[in-house]
């Protein structure tokens, strides 16, 4: 399982990885391995400003279709658009040519609720 | 739950297991989409003992099929199989199913996991007037599909049999895999032809190690539920319980070619009218003319945005790289080229009325 020591999680198998005041978010490896092979990643949110929690697009495996959360309140200013022609990045490199979405931080002292490598760890019992 | 014979043996290589109609049952080993693959290009072996089986036999075993199910069983020969349903008494369908004659007056009918208890009641309470010997055996009876355009020749060494000459639904009682009467069937749920082997639950092991083992030059693959659920909808086949119903007609299914009115069944004499009149609404295939997946419960919707009707099954397709997925819909958007609307979310994405099946093998 690989969770890099450097990203920030969340409860909902989201990684953060924070540059300056922007976070690139994309979901974990071990949330790519319990859906299956990705098959659609649906964000229509870009240019969009939304709350922590609120929901910023989709990704659906074979059987299963599963909401995006917003880690972090924030605009949306980037969408990984290589993921609508080829999905099954998200599954070959979830961290890297995988990342969803770029936020920018409208609240950045919500990135203290983020869970360290650590927390997710003991939260998937990894 | 219960465990099929190979429960632990699909663990063992690694499978995702799901609870599915009672039973714990492989959903992918390596992936859906090379699982998907596999069966299309190559062959691959799926563990679907989960199926029900039950035998008839006797002077009354033809006359209580008859009555039954809608297709007409009196064609069947020796060796031969034949698609049917279970029609319920209020136009609607108890299970589809398909029917086996293996000797003068026996014949065998595997029926889906998730109805076995159902069918037996429906069966026997027609088969009490009768009295025809029925016997339920799916709990000592495995089902492997092995499936593929390479599926001759990679399980050609495992039976004497030429299995090149067992024409689509039809079988052969045979040796294979070292056991001695195994039902090798021309059968199967995936468009792309193979066999269905039905054996006893101590004989599966067995089987299935030789099966992997024979096809190991040919790169067979074990195949789960999943790649089995999106090689079917390619295909446009129904599965019960999302695309008929107790509340689905055949005729509106599609299923008039399994309806035969040359004989008396369970509510013939509606479906006749129904078939006479036409129905109100049909089961389409429709494929996505933009992004989008398809899902079971979503709206059809025309093209002022009015629900005309859901998806019963829906699925991105592996093979076309595109949305596709079965629904009902009033007769006038059921013609090849009519065009819907598929509300996915927010969004009511255009979809086209296509011939089935969405696939077709080469």
């Amino acid at each position: 399982m690989n969770i890099p020591p450097e990203l920030k999680y969340t409860k909902d198998h989201e990684w953060v990885r924070i540059e300056d005041n922007v976070a690139t978010v994309g979901i974990t490896d071990f949330a790519q391995g319990e859906l299956g092979d990705i098959v659609y990643v649906e964000v229509e949110t870009l240019d969009e400003t939304l709350d922590r929690e609120e929901v910023f697009g989709t990704v659906e495996a074979v059987k299963t279709v599963s909401d995006l959360f917003q880690p972090l309140s924030g605009e949306i200013i980037a969408f990984n658009e290589s993921l609508e022609d080829e999905p099954e990045k998200v599954n070959s490199d979830p961290y890297g040519e995988g990342w969803m979405v770029k936020i920018r931080l409208s609240e950045p002292s919500e990135i203290e609720d983020l869970l360290s490598a650590g927390d997710y760890k003991e939260l998937i019992g990894a | 739950m219960k465990n099929t014979a190979l429960t632990e043996t699909h663990k063992a290589l690694g499978a995702k297991i799901v609870p599915f109609a009672g039973y714990n049952m492989p959903v992918s080993y390596d992936g859906v989409n090379l699982e998907h693959e596999t069966v299309r290009k190559g062959v691959g072996v799926f563990d679907v003992s989960h199926m029900g089986e039950f035998l008839i036999e006797g002077p009354k075993a033809l006359e209580l099929i008859q009555k039954v199910s809608s297709n007409d069983a009196s064609k069947l020969t020796i060796g031969k199989a034949q698609y049917s349903c279970l029609p319920n008494e209020t136009g609607g369908i108890v299970d589809d199913l398909i029917i086996y004659r293996i000797k003068e007056e026996t014949y065998l009918l595997v029926v889906n996991a998730s109805n076995i208890e159902k069918d037996w009641a429906h069966i026997s309470k027609y088969n009490e007037t009768l009295g025809a010997d029925l016997r339920n055996i799916s709990d000592d009876y495995s089902l492997l599909a092995i499936q593929g355009p390479k599926a001759v020749a990679a399980m050609q060494s495992l039976t004497s049999v030429d299995l090149s000459q067992i024409k689509f639904y039809n079988f052969v009682v045979a040796d294979f895999a070292g056991i001695d009467y195994v039902i090798i069937s021309a059968t199967g749920y995936t468009g792309s032809g193979g066999f269905e082997v039905y054996c006893k639950n101590n004989e599966v092991q067995q089987i299935w190690e030789k099966v992997l083992e024979a096809g190991e030059g040919f790169g067979i693959k074990p195949i789960g539920l999943a790649a089995r659920d999106t090689l079917r909808l390619e295909m446009g086949y129904c599965l019960y319980g999302n695309d008929i119903d107790e509340t689905t007609s055949p005729i509106e299914a599609g299923l008039g070619w399994i309806t035969k009115f040359n004989k008396d069944f369970v509510n013939a004499e509606n479906l006749a009218k129904e078939k006479e009149r036409g129905p109100e609404r049909k089961l389409v295939g429709f494929q996505l003319e933009d992004r989008g997946i398809p899902r079971q419960g979503y709206d059809i919707v025309d093209g002022q945005g009015r629900k005309i009707g859901s998806v019963t099954s829906g699925t991105m397709s592996p093979s076309l790289g595109k949305g596709i997925g079965l629904g009902y819909v009033p007769l006038i958007f059921s013609e090849t080229g009519s065009k819907l609307h598929i509300q996915i979310r927010k969004n009511a994405v255009p979809a086209t009325v296509v011939r089935l099946p969405f696939y077709k093998s080469q």
